[in-house]
């Protein structure tokens, strides 16, 4: 291995790329070249940085120096200045009250912790040897050669870890009852189906550091045994399969998957299955059926995937952000696991707020950190400059609250997170037009097995478009809720069951916005268009 | 199986680990409502009727397929439970035409039923409802989309039962529908037309295409002289369209009916069941003794033989080439009958009815004119004839017995098992014995060949040879019998019944609804009941028959017997089905 | 359902079946098969699904009911590009609404339809993982974020001129 003097990180994460971060990657390159320099210093894609406002980010090794706002412009004067002469240039530094991926430790109120992002930003996602020289594959090793199957799901128990796709279920007890169901057939399947509106961390983690999944997904093979693999990629996240398929290359010539892992007998490899435009795919079941090739309806529970899964065989199906925890709980164990976060919420959770927010984006954080923190501190509170009205949390299938909830903490104890998704909408922001684009979005992606959602779905959007354009009555308001509940007891999946929940929790928070443009036929904000005439209309 | 103590409503009862709760409310008398599971099919648990509390889970789980465990308490109707199936009902109508009065399926409607039950009296969603053309392609099946809920029995019936998977669902969501082939309609996609999805419909989404204007237009036509043959299945199933328990044998009443109804001559499939005994049974020994295709299959059964021909068209040598006792009964009538009677055939309208819709597709098939006419014009379903007595005020439980009419009313026991799986086998070989051996049979009941598994097999002792015999119903089965007639497990075999439906003729997509294998197992045990009534037992004894033989057609497998009594069959590729439509064919023929 | 209509039948022919050539004949390959089908030859015609019926086992039908579940499966040809907005809610809040009135007035269609001269189709799906640079679209395989009405057009121009 050349030896570098030092490494310039590109951010080549999706946003990154649509800012141009190509371009600068190449006039790095050449810039370097043209002074001698490309011997002594190393141009490297990364990952996504998570700095979403603030265009291509480049950050310098060993210094730990980020730049933002990076355009081919500004490359010679980096070049001349910070690695020829070690002088930082300081216009284009990251600025200090934002969250840096370097300053983390520094910055007095940043409270991120990244675990699982540790390396994004950090490494080139598509070489091996960084993620090994980073700790990878490690707590896999330790797993394998020092462990037996059991101890492994003890550990993962011990951890308290809990699934990260939303429903929250404890992967150890998952993986148990997966190792103890009959049959010698098993699998494991990674869910990065990632279709709920406002989270987009499984991309990140795919794109900048896949290694962490296979690595978790080789964990839960040994623990359970299981000898096939997949990971359900929805089809639109071109990039994470691109650099997934790189991963797996690269873990199967170390030997990491395949025949015979690690000399331990383990036979187990894995396949990247790509979604074709799905959000019911996400839900474990569904996602099964997709997999064997059929729609995506989703299939009576019980019998749940460890007992009967993908083709009948008894299946761990996991969130990415869950996979790419284990190699960490492995490496440093479960104590340490449950020395962060809360009484029930333990580790870490990666959090992606968006919408009115200054720095839409990932932010890694133990578990129990408030609401305004992520919001305020992180996020860089709203960009507007106005109030927050309300948060969706989880994203549109989540609870809806309002600004008297910023103090609470995001944990099983007090406010369920879901995924991640932070949706914050200013005081600008029209409720009933978002709950009218929620119950589109419904809709649109139910399956349309069952009733109460098929037809549920379909009415709540024709309400909703009733009260848009000015023809709802108050009346209304109880037969929707009563639908919701309906659709909460009686659907045949998570997505039927969630389909109201926003709606019914926003109702005590912001009735007066609903009596105004039910009563009163007036939209307070101005958002809606309270005289179009709608067809649908009676 | 363990044993599990739950508690339904407060009662405690004892239970199997793996059932569900709706099969232990059910053992247990205790009432859940439902609609989209059907006990013939696996349960999908998608309509969501059947929600109850569980006590200590989240939402509401549906009895149909959750499985009970030890401890388990349920409440079946408690408020919350009543106000979602409400809502859940009130959904369902909020995308439904409204018009149960002029609808084929009004007061047997399982939608319309639950909204009474549920007390539903409004429907609190004013939105838009799906409209779609309706489907009359088929000979045999008329779809109507806008009054199907979305329950799958139809998809899960003609995939898992027959393994023809003619409807599947298409899109998502809200424009989720279920349609033939690809998004084609019904005539242009391989369909076997056996109307098994219309047995399970609890809608009026499928339907029979019903004749019965244009019989009633040529009963009243004094021109015109009709007349009616009468399945074996339907005597014992026509009654359970009059409130009648299933199994109820009303024969005579039914001849009554049909005389009432206007018909010139009522007469007696069971008649030509006899002659195609005679004829196949003569066929069999021939291809034993003489050598052929073997072993040979039954060919009754319009919707198996239309299975054969799309699936496997490289075994139709082994098909009989008799017709169907439908068929061979519509090409005498316009040729023996006619000339016996001094009628012009060109003035008899031939009906039959069948508890099968498949005999809708084969009446028109361009095979079907022997006579040098359409053999058979009309096939009303057992359904479908009910309904023209209903119309015409008849009381059919409460008629005096009639008897056939001649020359086509002496039948046989043997010729009345037809109705059952098994029961063509059964026939075919108490004449095979009689003849073959020249001995009598003693137990003229073969038990052997009776039951419902399946797939069944038997061998029986005639003379010298043991023939090897196997009897399947329902087209998955019949669809394993004939891949081990491919891979060689049946090549040794002499002779094997298929029937198209489950249970044989009496659960033919025809027959009264609903059915279920408890209804399909009354009317079978009724159809060996009439046998056990019959003077005659054997075919090869029917006097009617033999003077038949003697005055026209000479003797089974003579020159006269193939021209009118016997087909050919066509192989069908399933590729070009979509292209070349297999619609209705206008039957023109030339006096010869 | 259209079935093979831009190339000749047994050019269809030939890329279905060296697909499925390089797929195991279980239904698991369904949905592979049928991207690859969709990435080569723009749609998936009836004539298509025959043949991958033939290969999997399954009826035509089946094949047709699986991909029509799924929205990014074409069963009728599309415009060479499909330009793809979001609106779920993050998107949605920060102005998807705009940039969709643009869309459709620069391209002169209304969401779910193509341009007359097949170059573009205009579709507006559910959350694409973009919701950092919300509002975002994808025209193809590339992504674009950050979207303004004002953009619109010198984004779809670079397909105007690609053409």
């Amino acid at each position: 291995m050349a030896f570098y003097r030092a490494h310039v990180l590109v951010d080549t994460g999706t946003p990154a790329v649509l800012k141009g971060a190509l371009a600068v990657k190449s006039a790095l390159i050449e810039e370097l070249k043209r002074r001698g320099l490309d011997k002594e210093i190393k141009v490297v894609e990364t990952g996504d940085l998570g700095l979403h406002n603030a265009g291509c980010g480049v950050v310098i090794y060993p210094e730990g120096v980020t730049y933002a706002n990076v355009t081919t412009d500004f490359v010679p004067l980096i070049v001349e200045e910070h690695l020829l002469k070690g002088r930082p240039v300081e216009k284009l530094l990251y600025k200090e009250d934002q969250p840096s991926v370097v300053t983390a430790a520094e910055s007095p109120r940043c409270n991120e912790m990244r675990v699982i992002l540790k390396n994004i930003g950090v490494i080139d996602p598509n070489s091996i040897d960084e993620y090994i020289a980073h700790g990878g594959y490690e707590g896999l090793v330790k797993a394998l050669t020092t462990m037996t199957p059991d101890q492994v799901i003890n550990e993962v128990k011990a951890s308290q870890l809990k699934g990260r796709g939303g429903a929250g279920f404890p992967t150890g007890l998952k993986w148990e009852f997966t190792a103890k169901a009959a049959g010698s057939d098993k699998a494991i399947v990674c869910n990065a189906d990632e279709g709920e509106p406002g989270n987009f961390k499984d991309r990140l983690i795919l794109e900048g550091d896949p290694h962490q999944i296979i690595e978790g997904m080789v964990i839960a093979a040994y623990a359970v045994g299981a000898n096939e693999g997949y990971i359900y990629i929805r089809g639109e996240y071109h990039q994470s399969v691109e650099h997934t398929e790189k991963a797996l290359k690269a873990a199967r010539e170390m030997g990491f998957l395949g025949k015979n892992i690690l000399d331990t007998g383990l036979d187990f490899d894995i396949s990247i299955f790509k979604g074709a435009g799905a959000y019911i795919c996400g839900e474990e079941t569904a996602l099964l059926e997709s997999l064997e090739g059929k729609r995506g309806e989703s299939r009576m529970k019980p019998p749940f995937p460890p007992t009967y899964g993908l083709r009948g065989m008894p299946t761990v199906v996991n969130n990415v952000e869950t996979f790419a925890a284990i190699p960490h709980i492995l490496a440093k164990g479960a104590e340490w696991y449950c020395s962060i976060g809360t009484g029930q919420s333990k580790g870490t959770k990666i959090f992606s707020p968006c919408g009115d927010v200054l720095y839409p984006g990932v932010y890694e954080v133990p578990f129990g950190i408030t609401l305004r923190e992520i919001i305020y501190n992180m996020a860089g509170g709203i960009k507007s400059g106005k109030d927050l009205k309300a948060v969706l949390m989880g994203g549109p299938s989540g609870v809806m609250v309002g600004k008297d909830a910023l103090d609470r903490k995001l944990c099983a104890e007090d406010l369920n997170p879901g995924a991640g998704a932070l949706i914050v909408l200013d005081e600008d922001k029209c409720i009933v037009d978002l709950m009218q684009n929620i119950a589109q979005f419904f809709y649109h992606e139910s399956c349309g097995q069952c009733t109460p959602c098929r037809e549920g779905c379909k009415r709540m959007l024709e309400v909703f478009n009733w009260w848009t354009a000015g023809a709802g009555s108050e009346d209304d308001i109880a037969l929707l809720e009563q639908l919701a509940t309906t659709m909460s007891l009686t659907s045949k999946c998570g997505l039927g069951q969630f389909a109201g929940v926003a709606f019914k929790s926003s109702l005590p928070l912001f009735m007066d916005e609903y009596r105004a443009h039910l009563k009163d036929k007036v939209c307070p904000t101005g958002v809606c268009s309270m005289d179009k005439v709608l067809e649908e209309v009676k | 199986m363990a044993e599990v103590n739950v508690k339904i409503n407060g009662q405690d009862i004892k239970a199997q680990s793996g059932q569900t709760i709706l099969e232990v409310a059910r053992a247990a008398g205790i009432y859940i409502p439902t609609l989209c599971y059907h006990s013939d099919l696996m349960p999908d648990g998608v309509c969501r009727i059947c929600a109850v509390e569980v006590k200590g889970q989240r939402t509401l789980c549906t009895a149909c397929c959750y499985p009970v465990s030890d401890g388990m308490e349920v409440q079946t109707h408690t408020p919350k439970v009543r106000e979602a199936r409400r809502m859940i009902v009130e959904l369902m109508l909020a995308n439904h035409p409204q018009e149960c009065l002029t609808c084929a399926k009004n007061q047997k409607c399982e939608l319309q039923k639950l909204a009474k039950e549920l007390g539903i009296q409004d429907v609190r969603f004013k939105g838009e409802r799906r409209v779609y053309d309706r489907d009359l392609t088929s000979p045999s099946v008329i779809r109507d989309p806008e009054k199907c809920i979305l329950c799958g029995r139809c998809v899960r019936v003609c995939d898992d039962i027959q393994s023809v998977a003619a409807l599947n669902p298409v899109n998502r969501g809200w424009n989720t529908l279920i349609v033939p082939g690809m998004c084609d309609d019904l005539a242009d996609v391989v369909c076997v037309n056996c109307g098994q999805c219309i047995n399970r419909c609890p809608t009026g989404a499928l339907k029979g295409n019903d004749p019965a204007p244009a019989i009633w237009e040529a009963i009243h036509d004094p021109k015109k002289h009709v007349i009616v043959q009468t399945a074996p299945a339907v005597r014992a199933s026509i009654g359970e369209e009059f409130g009648l328990p299933p199994g109820t044998r009303v024969t005579g009443k039914m001849v009554t009916a049909l005389k009432m109804l206007g018909f010139d001559r009522v007469m007696d499939t069971d008649f030509t069941a006899d002659l195609t005994i005679m004829e196949e049974g003569s066929e069999l020994i021939q291809r034993i003794t003489e050598g052929g295709a073997l072993p040979q299959l039954t060919s009754c059964s319009p919707g198996w033989i239309k299975f054969i021909e799309y699936y496997f068209p490289d075994l139709l040598p082994n098909v009989s080439s008799c017709k169907s006792p439908q068929q061979m009964f519509g090409a005498l009538a316009k040729t023996y009958y006619a000339q016996k009677m001094g009628i012009d055939p060109a003035d008899i309208v031939s009906v039959s009815i069948m508890p099968c819709t498949a005999k809708k597709f084969e009446c028109e098939r361009p095979e079907m004119t022997s006579s040098g006419y359409k053999d058979v014009d009309y096939v009303l379903t057992t359904r479908e004839a009910a309904g023209m007595m209903k119309e015409a005020g008849i009381d059919l439980p409460n008629l005096p017995d009639s008897e056939y009419d001649d020359p086509f009313g002496v039948t046989t026991g043997a010729a009345v098992i037809f109705g059952n799986t098994g029961g063509v086998m059964e026939a075919a070989l108490r004449t095979a014995y009689e003849l073959v051996t020249g001995q009598k049979l003693d137990e003229v009941n073969i038990q052997a060949v009776r039951g419902m598994e399946g797939v069944r097999e038997a061998s029986v002792q005639v003379g010298d040879i043991t023939v090897k015999a196997a009897v399947a119903h329902g087209l998955a089965n019949a669809r394993k019998v004939l891949e081990g007639i491919r891979d060689g497990r049946f090549k040794d075999y002499h002779f094997i019944e298929i029937m198209c439906c489950p249970g044989g003729c009496i659960g033919g997509g025809g027959q009264p609804q609903p059915t279920s294998e408890e209804i399909r197992k009354a009317r079978i045990k009724a159809i060996y009941e009439e046998d056990e009534t019959m003077k005659i037992r054997k075919s090869h004894e029917n006097p009617a028959v033999l003077k038949l033989y003697e005055e026209f057609l000479e003797k089974p497998l003579s020159h006269k017997s193939h021209e009118l009594l016997h087909t050919h069959y066509t192989a069908r590729d399933r590729k070009t089905a979509r292209k070349t439509a297999d619609k209705p064919v206008k039957v023109k023929v030339e006096k010869s | 359902m259209a079935s093979c209509e831009s190339k000749s039948c047994a050019d269809c022919e030939a890329v279905v079946t060296r697909i499925c050539d390089s797929y195991g004949s279980c239904r698991g390959s369904l949905i592979p098969i049928l991207h690859d089908i969709q990435r080569e030859m723009g749609y998936i015609s009836s004539d298509a699904m025959e043949i991958v019926a033939e290969r999997l086992g399954v009826t035509s039908a089946q094949v047709h009911s699986t991909a029509t579940f799924y929205t990014l499966f074409y069963t009728k040809p599309q415009g060479k590009n499909i330009v793809r907005l979001c609106d779920s809610p993050p998107c949605h809040i920060e102005g998807s609404r705009a940039v969709r009135e643009a869309i459709s007035k620069e391209l002169g269609i209304s969401e779910g339809e193509t341009t007359e001269d097949m170059n573009f189709t205009f579709e507006v799906v559910s959350c694409m993982g973009l919701c950092g640079v919300a509002p975002a679209i994808m025209v193809n395989d590339d992504v674009y974020g950050n979207v303004t009405p004002e953009s619109v057009a010198g984004i779809l121009n670079k397909y105007r001129e690609a053409k």
